[in-house]
């Protein structure tokens, strides 16, 4: 056998290895794909809304009638709101604000638009989450604090945010792994990430096989992140040990 | 001239408003504290101690009436004028608040962050008061690693970290036991006289009240009932409430004295070394039951006191009084006995 016969061997066992590996790498394509649009919509979402959320939620508690300022007609006019977008359910709210979505992102479609609805729905969750959290602090701290001479700023970021972090991480991580549910429900509409190829082929097309991949991936990352979020709030609360 | 008083409390009424209804906590009080003195608020549970405490920085802001600390009104201050105004009134909790996630040493530099002190010198000054209340080894601490005496060790030190002049403390030492009880005592005691500091101690236990304060006020449900120095409440008591809580544990006894008169003595330290009831006996010729009989040590000085109860025979009785004022031994007779 010459050497020449043996390249054309192995190029011959190549072609039929690389035949046999084409719908697989397809699939891993498609899946890694969907896999990182699933994540940027779950980081970006779960950031932005975090961002408005945590302010609406501080402002709640402060302006609570236990809270250090009292102010009842914000406190009410926010609650109210932030009620309203809570009762929304969210695929509902995913139609209805797409008007909002196009304006903001140009398109109803991808991973990108589904950021808009994605915020919307989590801010007010994060709200009461970061409220619920920080009023776990013990009053006395806190009129400790006020009796040192802390102004009400210094008492939220001084005092109500590092003493509630245990606890602010715990809601983080369930805040996460809800927004990653819900960006997998945009899949409906299109909106990109491992629920969009789920019902894509699964509904669509009838691959049950892909649309358990799928699945089995979200929970794997749902997992994950959960275990990850408990890990760090108990690594952070000092008054364990 | 005019005595130094670096809190005067004058016409406070504090009323609170509740879904049942109005309740009055605290009725026309005025007190006046002395600069440099360690002065006693006690007063059964429910009294309004804590809410008169919390009103002397404001954390309870008075229905009616002024609060002078150190010259100012706090009740006439701004938001931001008071906030300065509490920076020199440190304040101390049964509960001892200390912030859960940060160390000893961090919860000392807490109240500096707050006046707006540097990181570098605030550490420094928290240290220090570490030392000072014996606790520098704990500095890396977490509070849920440090027991109770500790953790009030560390409230103190934190309390003094912006060199107040004031020192409230809202029953400090109720959760502790006797022998911690003892040793935060001794502590404030000594700040007390090391720094000056005023010390305003509010209690239910009068043996607190004995242990380290020169004077006192009892308060009663809602009212200042009397203040004096701790000795003279404590030799004279003036009103029921007094002495229902300076002698808590003869009340018992006097359900069942039937109706003979009673009489309480009070010895100081000057008398107690005679044998004062055995020569009234023998020098009267009447027999006494004696109903009670406690001593207590107050300043290092120690009184006594016994609840006696009269025999029947006015004679005699008025023989006994006699005795008593000939040997100048300080007596009252108890005249509520259902109080
Ligand atoms: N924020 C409040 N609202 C309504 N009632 C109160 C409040 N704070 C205290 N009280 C009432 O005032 C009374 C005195 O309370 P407090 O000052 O805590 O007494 P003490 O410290 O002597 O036990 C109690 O009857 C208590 O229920
Ligand atoms: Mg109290």
């Amino acid at each position: 056998m010459t050497i020449r016969e043996l390249l054309d061997l192995f190029r011959q066992l190549y072609e039929v290895i690389i035949q046999a590996l084409l719908p697989v790498k397809d699939l891993l394509k498609l899946t890694a794909e969907g896999f990182l649009e699933t994540l940027y919509m779950t980081i970006v979402s779960t950031a932005a809304a975090y961002i408005i959320g945590m302010p609406v939620g501080l402002i709640l508690t402060v302006t609570d009638k236990d809270g250090i300022k009292p102010t009842p007609l914000v406190n009410g006019i926010i609650g109210f709101i932030v009620n309203v977008l809570r009762s929304v359910p969210f695929i509902i709210l995913l139609i209805a604000v797409m008007p909002i979505t196009r304006a903001i992102v140009g398109t109803t479609i991808g991973s990108s638009a589904t950021v808009v609805p994605l915020v919307i729905a989590a801010a007010p969750y994060i709200a009461r989450m970061v409220e619920s959290s920080v009023k776990e602090v013990d009053r006395g701290v806190i009129e400790a604090s006020l009796s040192m001479g802390a102004s009400p700023f210094q008492v939220v970021y001084k005092v109500l945010l590092p003493e509630a972090r245990p606890s602010l991480l715990l809601g983080a991580a369930i805040t996460t792994t809800t927004i990653l549910s819900y960006s997998a429900m945009a899949g409906v509409v299109g909106g990109g990430g491992l629920g969009d190829i789920a019902i894509r082929y699964g509904h669509h097309r009838g691959q049950t096989d892909i649309m358990m991949i799928m699945i089995v991936l979200l929970v794997a990352i749902v997992q994950v992140l959960q275990a990850a979020g408990n890990w760090i709030a108990r690594r952070n609360d000092k008054r364990i040990r | 001239m005019q005595e130094d008083y670096i809190i005067q409390i004058k016409d406070l009424h504090k009323t609170f408003h509740t879904n049942n209804g109005s309740i009055v906590v605290l009725d026309n009080i005025n007190i006046s504290i002395k600069r440099g003195e360690i002065f006693g608020i006690i007063g059964l549970s429910g009294a309004g101690k804590s809410t008169l405490v919390r009103c002397m920085n404001l954390l309870e802001k008075p229905t009616s009436g002024s609060v002078i600390v150190d010259g100012h009104d706090l009740t006439s201050l701004s938001e931001s004028e008071l906030r300065l105004a509490r920076q020199s009134i440190g304040m101390i909790f049964q509960g001892y608040n200390l912030l859960m996630q940060r160390t000893a040493l961090d919860n000392v530099c807490f109240p500096l962050e707050i006046a707006g002190i540097s990181k570098m010198t605030a550490r420094m000054k928290a240290r220090q008061l570490l030392e000072t209340v014996g606790l520098s080894d704990k500095a890396k601490a977490y509070p849920a690693q440090l027991s109770g005496g500790q953790k009030q060790r560390v409230a103190i030190a934190r309390a003094l970290a912006t060199n107040p002049k004031v020192l409230l403390c809202d029953e400090i030492t109720s959760a502790l036991d006797p022998t911690t009880t003892q040793s935060i005592l001794a502590l404030l005691k000594d700040l007390n006289q090391k720094l000056g500091v005023t010390i305003v101690v509010i209690t239910h236990e009068m043996k607190v009240i004995e242990q380290i304060c020169n004077r006192v006020a009892i308060i009663d449900k809602s009212h200042i009932e009397e203040v004096g120095t701790v000795d003279e409440v404590f030799r004279r008591p003036k009103t029921a409430a007094a002495r229902k809580l300076l002698y808590e544990r003869s009340e018992h006894i006097e359900k069942f004295t039937g109706n003979g008169r009673l009489l309480r003595l009070v010895f100081d330290g000057s008398s107690t070394d005679r044998p004062i009831i055995a020569e009234m006996v023998l020098k009267c010729g009447a027999l006494v039951n004696i109903a009670f009989a406690d001593t207590k040590n107050i300043h290092g000085k120690i009184y006594g006191q016994m609840l006696l109860q009269l025999p029947e025979d006015p004679i005699a009785v008025n023989r006994i009084l006699a005795y008593l004022d000939a040997e100048n031994i300080t007596y009252q007779e108890e005249t509520d006995h259902d109080n």
